[in-house]
């Protein structure tokens, strides 16, 4: 072959390279505690400040409010930032920040129980289809293809009429919707450290199929279900905040970001947008933030400590 | 030297980005192959091998820092871009170790071979088609014209590195670059594609510089053999009196740690340790933490290359270890 | 079926009218053969020989078509139902794979890996875990530093090393070698050759090599079946079948061996009449 115009270096062919095995040859001064993290760089830091904050916000906020943000009072409705409330008042003259303070509980509670259901189901399936394989595999994974074709939303909202409006139905629900799509791309992941030479040795050996998922090809997928997981965090965010939009999910007057929006749109379109955008913004920054932070940890070869 | 030379590689230092760090592989890689002449190089992983035919080719990855100099024909191989390193290129050709990872699996092979006569040297279709069903059947492949139509996955490994070599070929260059291109192969069919190579190879005055890890191979197919160890070349040497008389205790490591096909020992003559690569190597000798032969002076300088007996030899005892670096042998 | 006297050693491993289809494909096809505790056995073949699905169907990570397979006197060719069986089997039989890069857990240092089989298959108490960890380290040449650390920072060699240990955690009388040696450097080959062949010494433990490479074959085993398309086309000691091969086939890979005074054939077929 004469080397085509431009061509890129062929990848692979070489033995002779330092491979990865090379990048952690001894010599490296990197310590073997840094190594495992992934380089984040500064949108990644930034992303895990807001995290670290909103999680701070969820656990302390309802604690360190600064008003009762159920206290109605009509004569400060939709008044705008005055002293002592730094975002002014919503159409009910309820206290918005510290509403903003409360609802991130309720809010990050949420996504994170419906992100970890999700990942449970989802891994489970992955890692017992691949183990298993043949007709276990396919009926799973035809019964799975039947999920597809049910959005997450009217999955919610068909658990909200039969069960009663609440975070729990709307929750679960989701959960039921988001659990196939990380079952299908974690599968891949399973069937690829399944076919592994370590976890055949280790079924000579007379190990359990229990011991070796659990305990072996499990963990070794770990980063990747991390990833997929903070993905769907993001999307249960969202997808929560549009179930109270619709009054299905978290009901009023509590108070939580989605309801925040849903109860905005009257004083937005009256002209006083701050309730809305507060909310939104809020939503708006956490989803970047852990979106981004579960990209970088996907970025991060799957292979890397091999 | 019998052959006037072709390409003449001096102090060749080449640093690669691994990670976040500049990375020596090749430090200060000497050798020059004549015109026709074949030149096998040997060495285990991380010896930069195949960085050093990489260099030639100027195909190393992006961000690559060379120092030193290549000069083929005359020309500073370096220092081209653009057009002249087309030029370049299709004077040296390259066969890999693994077809498959060098073939476009959607296209047939008389895409595959034809693709740079018809861009880069402008033939017309039928001229190029024609051309390249007389390489088949050159590399000994039957009905050429029917293998043309297939695709890659339709051939056979052997078959398939067979299609490589008369691609590479094609645009006539004078120097091929076959890494490792047996390796993968079955050792019955390594044997069949090393014959064509080498058939091939003597027809056309071609010069190659063969890359392998099996001493014995290069040996066999080699008018000479160069053996690089941590980035280094360590030994140059005519191929059939490295096999026997070795100037360089890693060349003779290399010789007895590989089982014998006539014979079987008791124990083997392994080399301790690991081999590294260059940024890994400790000062002084690079091999001294394995050799057999180990002084003080050889942890302590730099060795150079010096010329012994046609070869050249890194090594600071060669003159004193010379024939006693292997046992005995019995052979016919 | 009569047992062996007493005078009559039984085998290690004993494979009878073994076969393999894969669809229409024959992948092995009627393989018999014994193998006496200490000695080693390879099987000779090229890709597509059949001879790596015969290092699987022993172990178990496939099942064969027809034959039996019988380790230590217990029979082994059906897939074991309950996990007392896949552990007996476990202490019969093991293997070291090709890829030194794939066959550790990434997350588990060589020590932890051999403590785990120890776990599984012996009910030592932690201080002769811990020893016999250190023997086997011994055994196969790691030191206390290289069983300790995780695998991305061992060599292919060293990697190599941690898998027999771990295999020969098991106390297996037959120890299948699928091209084991063959993903490394020339250098570290020699190495790891020496150390199976003192594991052979001291435990006399016996070896299948499954391999394409006749002078490792030779290095290793006493005997020796060469393999075709799944069908062994010959079969004898080790050093007479390499010195004067009688097949065609076996002809032609001995002949394919470079060494000194070799020339590469473009037609072995016509120069060994095959």
């Amino acid at each position: 072959m004469s080397i085509p115009v431009g061509s890129t270096l062929p990848t692979g062919a070489a033995p002779d390279e330092p491979g990865p095995g090379a990048l952690a040859a001894p010599g490296d001064t990197r310590s073997a505690r840094t190594r495992h993290l992934p380089r984040l760089g500064v949108g990644g830091w930034v992303s895990v400040g807001i995290i670290v904050f909103a999680v701070l916000l969820a656990i302390f906020g309802p604690l360190v409010r600064p008003y009762d943000p159920n206290q109605v009072s009509l004569s400060y409705a939709n008044v705008g930032p005055v002293g002592g409330h730094l975002l002014g008042f919503d159409g009910a003259g309820r206290d918005l920040l510290s509403r903003l303070m409360v609802g991130a509980r309720s809010t990050l509670l949420g996504a994170a129980l419906v992100s970890s259901v999700a990942v449970a189901i989802g891994s489970s399936l992955a890692v017992l289809t691949a183990w298993f394989g043949g007709r276990f595999d396919t009926a799973v994974s035809s019964g799975l293809d039947v999920m597809f074709a049910f959005p997450g939303i009217l999955l919610a909202v068909l658990a909200a009429a039969v069960f009663g409006p609440g975070l729990l139905a709307a929750g679960l629900a989701l959960s039921m919707a988001y659990s196939p799509y990380l079952a299908r791309v974690l599968r891949g992941a399973a069937l690829k450290e399944r076919a592994m030479a370590y976890i055949q040795a280790g079924e000579v050996q007379g190990f359990s199929s229990w011991w070796l998922c659990f305990r072996h090809l499990l963990p070794n997928i770990s980063s990747l279900i991390v990833a997929q997981g903070t993905i769907f965090f993001g999307f249960a965010v969202v997808d929560l905040a549009a179930l109270s939009f619709l009054g299905l999910g978290i009901q009023p007057p509590q108070a939580d970001w989605g309801v925040m929006v849903s109860e905005g749109k009257t004083p937005l379109l009256q002209g006083y947008p701050l309730e809305a955008i507060s909310a939104v913004v809020c939503i708006v920054l956490v989803v970047s933030a852990v979106s981004f932070l579960g990209e970088k940890l996907q970025e991060r070869p799957m292979d890397v400590q091999r | 030297m019998t052959h006037p030379a072709l390409l003449r590689v001096t102090d060749l230092t080449v640093r690669l980005r691994l990670g976040e760090q500049m990375r020596e592989v090749i430090s200060g890689s000497t050798l020059e192959i004549g015109a026709g002449e074949a030149m096998g190089l040997v060495g285990e992983s991380g010896s930069g091998k195949s960085m050093t035919a990489r260099a030639i080719a100027r195909l190393l990855p992006a961000g690559a820092e060379v120092s030193g100099q290549v000069d083929f024909d005359g020309t500073d191989v370096l220092a081209l871009s653009g057009a002249e390193l087309r030029a370049h290129r299709s004077k040296v050709a390259v066969v890999f170790q693994d077809p498959r990872a060098h073939i476009n699996p959607v296209r047939r092979i008389e895409d595959f071979m034809t693709e740079s006569l018809r861009t880069i040297d402008d033939v017309p279709k039928a001229e190029a088609a024609r051309r390249a069903a007389y390489g088949l059947e050159e590399v000994g492949i039957d009905d050429p014209a029917k293998r043309l139509r297939q695709y890659p996955h339709e051939l056979s490994g052997g078959m398939l590195q067979r299609v490589m070599i008369a691609g590479a070929l094609l645009s006539e260059p004078r120097l091929l670059l076959a890494d490792e291109c047996t390796t993968a192969l079955d050792v019955t069919t390594q044997s069949e594609v090393m014959a064509i190579l080498d058939d091939l190879r003597r027809e056309r005055g071609l010069s190659m510089l063969f890359i392998t890890h099996d001493l014995e191979l290069a040996g066999a197919v080699c008018d000479r053999t160069c053996v690089m160890y941590a980035g280094q070349v360590v030994e140059t040497r005519a191929a059939d009196q490295l096999h026997f008389d070795p100037l360089h205790p890693y060349s003779a490591a290399l010789v007895q740690a590989r089982p014998d096909i006539t014979s079987s020992a008791h124990r083997l003559v392994a080399i301790p340790g690991r081999p590294v690569s260059a940024f890994e190597a400790p000062g002084g000798c690079r091999f001294a933490p394995r050799c057999p032969h180990v002084t003080d002076a050889c942890r302590e300088d730099e060795q150079s290359l010096s010329e012994l007996d046609g070869g050249r030899v890194r090594c600071g005892r060669s003159g004193d270890l010379r024939g006693s670096l292997l046992p005995p042998v019995s052979h016919a | 079926m009569s047992s062996p006297g007493p005078d009559v050693v039984q085998p290690a491993l004993s494979v009878r009218g073994l076969r393999k289809e894969f669809g229409a494909h024959v992948a092995v096809d009627d393989l018999s053969f014994d193998l006496l505790p200490g000695r080693s056995l390879a099987i000779v073949g090229e890709s597509g020989s059949g001879k790596t699905t015969v290092a699987r169907m022993i172990v178990g990570l496939e099942r064969p078509t027809a034959g039996t397979i019988t380790a230590c006197g217990r029979d082994r060719s059906k897939p074991a139902r309950k996990g007392q069986e896949r552990k007996l089997r476990g202490r019969e039989v093991q293997i070291v794979f090709q890829d030194p890069y794939s066959s550790l857990d990434p997350r588990q240092s060589g020590a932890d890996l051999v403590d785990e089989v120890l776990r599984l298959h012996h009910s030592y108490d932690v201080a002769t875990r811990r020893r016999t960890v250190a023997e086997l380290a011994d055994l196969v040449g790691l030191d206390e530093r290289q069983m300790h650390a995780r695998p991305r920072s061992l060599s292919g060699g060293q990697r190599q090393r941690v898998a027999i240990a771990r295999a020969l955690a098991a106390e297996p009388r037959v120890l299948i070698l699928d091209e084991s040696v063959a993903a490394l450097d020339v250098s570290i080959q020699a190495q790891v050759l020496n150390v199976l062949a003192d594991i052979r010494d001291e435990r006399g433990i016996s070896y299948v090599l499954i391999s394409h490479d006749l002078a490792v074959v030779r290095q290793l085993t006493e005997d020796a079946l060469v393999m075709q398309h799944g069908k062994v086309v010959e079969r004898g000691a080790t050093g007479q079948l390499l010195d004067s091969p009688r097949h065609p086939y076996t002809q032609m890979l001995r002949a394919s061996v470079p060494g000194p005074g070799w020339k590469p054939v473009r037609s072995l077929r016509e120069a060994t009449r095959y």
